[in-house]
C-alpha cells in the first residue's frame, strides 16, 4: 500500500508539474515581459509542494502506524490478560497476535487472541485506505494552494530555488546525524550494560566469558566480563597483519616511486587496486581454506603445535588485506616529497638508494606514518576474516600460534541470532562496539592530524 | 664555513682500491634496495596468485553439476490424477530406483540406493506432475541431481583409493553408481542450478539466486539512498555553504565516517532500524539503508572532488549571463562534473556489494530457501551467501563457496570495468 502512496504522490507532482508549467506559458502568452520566472520553474514550483509534504506525511504514518496499531491491540484485550508492566510478555502476545492474524498458527490460540487478531486485520486495512486517502487529500490540497498562488510576478524560481537548498542542506546533515545516532546508540546501550557489569570489571578484567553469564547471571555474571583478554588477542592479530603489511607495502611503494618505469607501474598499481578491491569475506575464505592449514603443516614440520585458529594465520591474511592501504599511502607520501629534493640528492652523487633512504624517506615519514595509523585502525576494525578465521575463546596469550579472539569477533558472537536486548550478553557486545569507535576515531583523527600537518609543509 | 674547507683534497685518488670499493658497496646497497622492492612486489602479486587460483582450483567444479539420467514412471497408484500435489512420490523415487537394479532385492539396500540422487528427488518429481498432469501413468525420462558424495566422486575430489571406512559412501555404492555410469546415465552438464536455485542444505541443491537477488535489492536501496543524498550534500558542500565552524565540522565528520569500521554500522543499524524503529530483520531495505549509510561519505568525498575539477571559468560564465546559482550548477557544473561522480559511485557501490559485517548483524545471514519477493522479505546477500556457506561442514559446499566468491568477483570486476569506462570515455581534463 505503500508503494501505492507512492505512485500517488509521482502521479500528482507530475500532474502539478504540467499544470504549473501550463499556467506558466499561460502567462508568458498574456504578459510576455513581465513574468518573473520561466514557466518550467512555474510547475517545478507546485510540483515540489505537491510532492513534499505528501512525502513526510507517508514517512511518518508509516513510522506511527505499527505503534498505535499495538496500542489499539493491547486496549482491546480484555482487562487483566497481559500485564502492561511487563514489556516483554506485551511484545509477545503482540507478535503472537500477528501471526495469527496472518494465518500462521502454532497450536490452538485462545479466544481473546483470536478476537484481536480479527481487529488486527480490520485495522490494518483502515490504516492503509486512510493513508491512500489521506496522501491524495493532502497532494490535491497542496496542488490547488500551489497553483493559486501563480502569478506573473510571482518569483516561482525564487521559492523553488529555496526548498532545494533546504533540501540540500537537509543531505548535508544526514551525514552529522549517522554519526551521533552511532555515538548515541553505542552509548546508550553501553549504559545499560554498565549498569550491570561496572565499568572497571570491563576495562580491567581479565577473564571473557560472556556465554556463561546469560545461563546463570546472578552468580557467575560477575568477573565473566573482563575484556582485556579480547584486546589483547586484537592487538596480537592486527600487530601481526601491521608486521606482514608494512614492510611489503613500504618497500612496494619505494620501488614503485623509485625504481620501477611506466611500464611495471600500468601492471602493478591495478594489481594492487584489485588486492584492494577483494571483499574481505573471500578473504576470511582464503584464510580458512588455504592460510591455517599451511600454517598448521609449517608448525607440524617445525614441531611446533598450532591451533586450527591460530592469531597467525589470521593476521597473516589481514596483513596481505592491508598491504595496498599502506603501498599506496606510501606512494603518496613519497610523491608530495618535492621533486627538487630528489633532483638535489642525487645531482651530489648519491645513489638512489642512499637518495631515497636518507632524504625521501625522511622526508615522507610522516605521511607514511600516518598511512601506518590509518592501516592499523582499518586492522583493529576489521571483522570478517577474525570472524571466519579467528578463534572464539579469549584466552589471554601472546603467542602467534595460540587460538585468540578479537573484538569484531566477539560482536559478531554475541549478536548473530540474538535480539533480546535486556541482557548483558547483547549488551557487551554495544560496549565493545563504543570502545572499537573510540579507538579507530582516535587512531584516524591523529593519523589524518599528521598526514594534514605534514603536507602543510611543504605545499 | 667557506667553500674552500668542504671542497675535496686536491689529489683525491678516484681509482684508489678504498674509493673503488666505497663505491662498490654504495652500488650494492642501491642494487639491494631495488631488489627487495622486487621481491616485495613478487610477494604481493604472488599472495594474489595464490588466492586467485584456489578459487578458481575449487570453485570451477561447482559450475558443473553431476546428473543421473533415470525413467520414472509416474504410478497412478501413488498419485492421484484429481490432486497431484499430494501423493507418495517417495514410493516413485524406490520404484524407480529398484528397477535400475532389479538384482538389488535386500530391502535394506533397496532403501540405500536412495542416496544415489539428491534428497529432494520427490519433490523435483511432484512439481513435474503438478506442472503436467497428463504424465501420470507414463513414464519419463528425468535428468536429476546426484547427491553430493556422488557428484564428489565424479569430480575426483572423493578418491576412490580411500579406505572404504573413511569415505562417505561404501564400494558397493560405487559400484551402483559406476554402473549407471556405464549405462551411459551420468552427464556433467553446466550447473544452472547455482544460479537458478536458493539457498539449501544438501550442495547439490544450494544456489545463488535468493543471494543475487537480495543483493541487488540491498544495492537497489542504498543507490536510491546515497546517490540523491549524496550529490544534494556535495553540492551544497562545495557551492554554498559558507566557510565556518559548522561546515568545517561537518567535513571532518565526513571524512571520519569514511573511516568508521563496517561493524559499526550494524550496530547502528541493529540499535536504532531493527530495535528503536521496529523495522522486520533480514530484510534486503534495512540492509541497502545501512550500506547507504557507509557509501554515503564516498559519494560526497567524490562528488566533491569532481566538482572542484570544473573550472571555475564556466561557473564565473553561467553567472555572467545572467543565470541564477541553482541554474549555473544544475544547468553546467553538474553535467560536467556527472562521469566523476557516476565513477565514485560505481565504486561506492562495488564497496557496498562486498561488504558483509553489518549485513550479518542485521540477520541477512539467515537460511532462507526462496528468493525475496519483495523489499521486507527475510533473504540473504552475496557476501552473507559465502559466509554462510563457509561454515557449512559438506564437503560439497567448499566448492560452492569458491564458485559463490567467483560470481561475487565477476560482479565486482563488471562494476568497476563500467567505472573505469565511464572515466576514460566521459571525463575532460580542462
Amino acid at each position: 500500500m505503500a508503494g501505492y502512496a507512492f505512485l500517488v504522490i509521482i502521479v500528482l507532482s507530475l500532474v502539478g508539474y504540467y499544470v504549473g508549467r501550463s499556467a506558466g506559458r499561460g502567462f508568458v502568452a498574456t504578459g510576455g515581459r513581465e513574468v518573473h520566472s520561466l514557466p518550467g520553474y512555474h510547475g517545478a514550483f507546485v510540483a515540489v509542494w505537491v510532492c513534499l509534504p505528501a512525502f513526510v506525511l507517508v514517512l511518518l504514518w508509516l513510522f506511527l502506524q505499527g505503534t498505535i496499531i499495538d496500542q489499539v491491540l493491547i486496549s482491546s484485550l480484555p482487562q487483566g490478560y497481559v500485564d502492561l508492566a511487563d514489556s516483554s510478555r506485551v511484545s509477545l502476545v503482540l507478535s503472537e497476535i500477528k501471526n495469527v492474524a496472518a494465518g500462521r498458527l502454532f497450536g490452538d490460540p485462545s479466544p481473546e487472541v483470536e478476537s484481536a487478531a480479527a481487529l488486527y486485520n480490520r485495522w490494518e486495512t483502515i490504516a492503509r485506505w486512510a493513508m491512500l486517502v489521506a496522501v491524495l487529500g493532502l497532494t490535491i490540497l497542496t496542488l490547488v494552494v500551489a497553483r493559486t498562488r501563480l502569478a506573473p510576478r510571482f518569483r516561482a524560481r525564487n521559492n523553488f530555488e529555496r526548498v532545494v537548498s533546504g533540501l540540500m542542506i537537509f543531505c548535508s546533515l544526514v551525514a552529522i546525524v549517522t554519526t551521533i545516532g552511532i555515538i548515541a546508540s553505542l552509548l546508550f546501550e553501553a549504559w545499560e550494560f554498565f549498569k550491570r557489569v561496572p565499568v572497571s570489571e570491563f576495562l580491567f578484567g581479565i577473564r571473557w566469558e560472556p556465554q556463561i553469564a546469560l545461563r546463570a547471571d546472578q552468580v557467575a555474571g560477575k568477573g565473566a566480563f573482563g575484556a582485556i583478554p579480547v584486546f589483547t588477542g586484537t592487538l596480537l592479530i592486527a600487530t601481526i597483519a601491521m608486521i606482514v603489511a608494512t614492510p611489503i607495502g613500504i618497500y612496494t611503494a619505494i620501488y614503485l616511486v623509485e625504481y620501477a618505469d611506466d611500464r611495471v607501474r600500468k601492471i602493478v598499481k591495478p594489481i594492487m587496486e584489485l588486492l584492494a578491491g577483494i571483499p574481505t569475506v573471500v578473504y576470511g575464505f582464503f584464510a580458512v581454506l588455504t592460510v591455517a592449514p599451511a600454517v598448521r603443516e609449517t608448525g607440524s614440520v617445525l614441531g611446533i603445535a598450532v591451533s586450527p585458529n591460530s592469531a597467525l594465520a589470521a593476521g597473516a591474511v589481514m596483513g596481505i588485506m592491508i598491504i595496498p592501504f599502506i603501498s599506496s599511502l606510501s606512494d603518496d607520501a613519497l610523491n608530495a616529497v618535492p621533486r627538487t629534493m630528489r633532483d638535489g640528492s642525487l645531482a651530489l652523487g648519491a645513489t638512489r638508494a642512499e637518495t631515497m633512504i636518507k632524504v625521501m624517506l625522511p622526508a615522507a615519514i610522516p605521511g607514511i606514518m600516518g598511512g601506518v595509523l590509518l592501516a592499523m585502525s582499518r586492522a583493529i576494525g576489521e571483522t570478517m576474516i577474525v570472524v571466519m578465521a579467528a578463534g572464539l575463546i579469549a584466552t589471554l596469550t601472546f603467542n602467534p600460534v595460540d587460538s585468540v579472539t578479537t573484538v569484531t569477533v566477539q560482536i559478531v558472537t554475541l549478536l548473530i541470532g540474538d535480539t533480546e536486548f535486556d541482557s548483558p550478553k547483547t549488551l557487551a557486545a554495544f560496549a565493545l562496539g563504543l570502545v572499537l569507535f573510540v579507538v579507530t576515531l582516535c587512531l584516524n583523527i591523529v593519523a589524518l592530524r599528521i598526514v594534514q600537518k605534514y603536507r602543510e609543509q611543504y605545499e | 664555513m667557506s667553500t674552500a674547507d668542504m671542497s675535496l683534497p686536491a689529489k683525491f685518488d678516484w681509482s684508489s682500491q678504498a674509493a673503488v670499493a666505497r663505491r662498490r658497496s654504495r652500488h650494492a646497497a642501491d642494487h639491494r634496495l631495488r631488489w627487495i622492492g622486487i621481491v616485495a612486489i613478487m610477494i604481493a602479486v604472488g599472495l594474489l596468485g595464490i588466492l586467485l587460483a584456489t578459487l578458481v582450483s575449487t570453485g570451477y567444479r561447482a559450475f558443473v553439476q553431476t546428473m543421473a539420467t533415470v525413467p520414472v514412471y509416474i504410478n497412478p497408484e501413488y498419485v492421484d490424477e484429481n490432486d497431484p500435489s499430494k501423493g507418495n512420490y517417495r514410493a516413485i523415487v524406490k520404484d524407480t530406483l529398484t528397477s535400475l537394479f532389479p538384482d538389488v532385492t535386500n530391502p535394506r539396500d533397496q532403501r540405500d540406493l536412495g542416496k544415489l540422487l539428491t534428497n529432494n528427488t520427490q519433490f523435483m518429481i511432484r512439481n513435474k506432475v503438478v506442472a503436467d498432469p497428463s504424465i501420470i501413468g507414463t513414464t519419463v525420462e528425468m535428468t536429476l541431481p546426484v547427491s553430493d558424495p556422488f557428484d564428489q566422486l565424479e569430480k575426483g575430489v572423493l578418491s576412490r583409493e580411500l579406505p572404504e571406512d573413511q569415505r562417505k559412501i561404501n564400494d558397493k555404492e560405487i559400484g551402483w553408481f559406476d554402473a549407471l555410469a556405464a549405462e551411459g546415465r551420468i552427464s556433467t552438464p553446466f550447473n544452472w542450478g547455482l544460479f537458478f536455485n536458493s539457498d539449501s542444505r544438501f550442495p547439490e541443491l544450494a544456489g545463488l539466486a535468493g543471494a543475487i537477488v537480495g543483493s541487488f535489492y540491498a544495492l537497489l536501496v542504498c543507490f536510491l539512498i546515497s546517490f540523491p543524498v549524496g550529490i544534494a550534500a556535495a553540492v551544497y558542500l562545495e557551492e554554498f555553504a559558507p566557510k565556518n565552524r559548522w561546515t568545517d565540522l561537518v567535513e571532518v565528520n565526513i571524512n571520519n565516517l569514511a573511516a568508521v569500521p563496517s561493524i559499526v554500522f550494524g550496530l547502528l543499524g541493529l540499535a536504532v532500524f531493527l530495535n528503536f524503529f521496529g523495522m522486520p530483520r533480514s530484510a534486503p531495505l534495512v540492509g541497502g539503508m545501512v550500506l547507504s549509510l557507509m557509501t554515503l561519505p564516498t559519494i560526497i568525498i567524490v562528488t566533491r572532488a569532481s566538482l572542484k575539477a570544473v573550472p571555475p571559468s564556466i561557473r564565473e560564465g553561467g553567472l555572467g549571463m545572467g543565470a541564477s546559482r541553482h541554474q549555473v550548477i544544475t544547468h553546467h557544473v553538474l553535467p560536467l562534473a556527472l562521469p566523476g561522480i557516476l565513477t565514485g559511485t560505481i565504486i561506492g557501490l562495488a564497496q557496498a556489494l562486498g561488504e558483509t559485517a553489518p549485513l550479518l548483524l542485521i540477520g541477512m545471514n539467515a537460511f532462507i530457501t526462496s528468493p525475496p519477493g519483495g523489499l521486507l522479505d527475510a533473504s540473504t546477500a552475496l557476501p552473507t551467501q559465502i559466509f554462510i556457506w563457509a561454515d557449512s561442514p559438506e564437503r560439497g559446499f567448499v566448492d560452492r563457496t569458491s564458485a559463490a566468491i567467483l560470481v561475487l568477483l565477476g560482479f565486482l570486476i563488471i562494476m568497476n570495468g563500467i567505472a573505469i569506462f565511464l572515466r576514460q570515455r566521459l571525463e575532460r581534463t580542462w
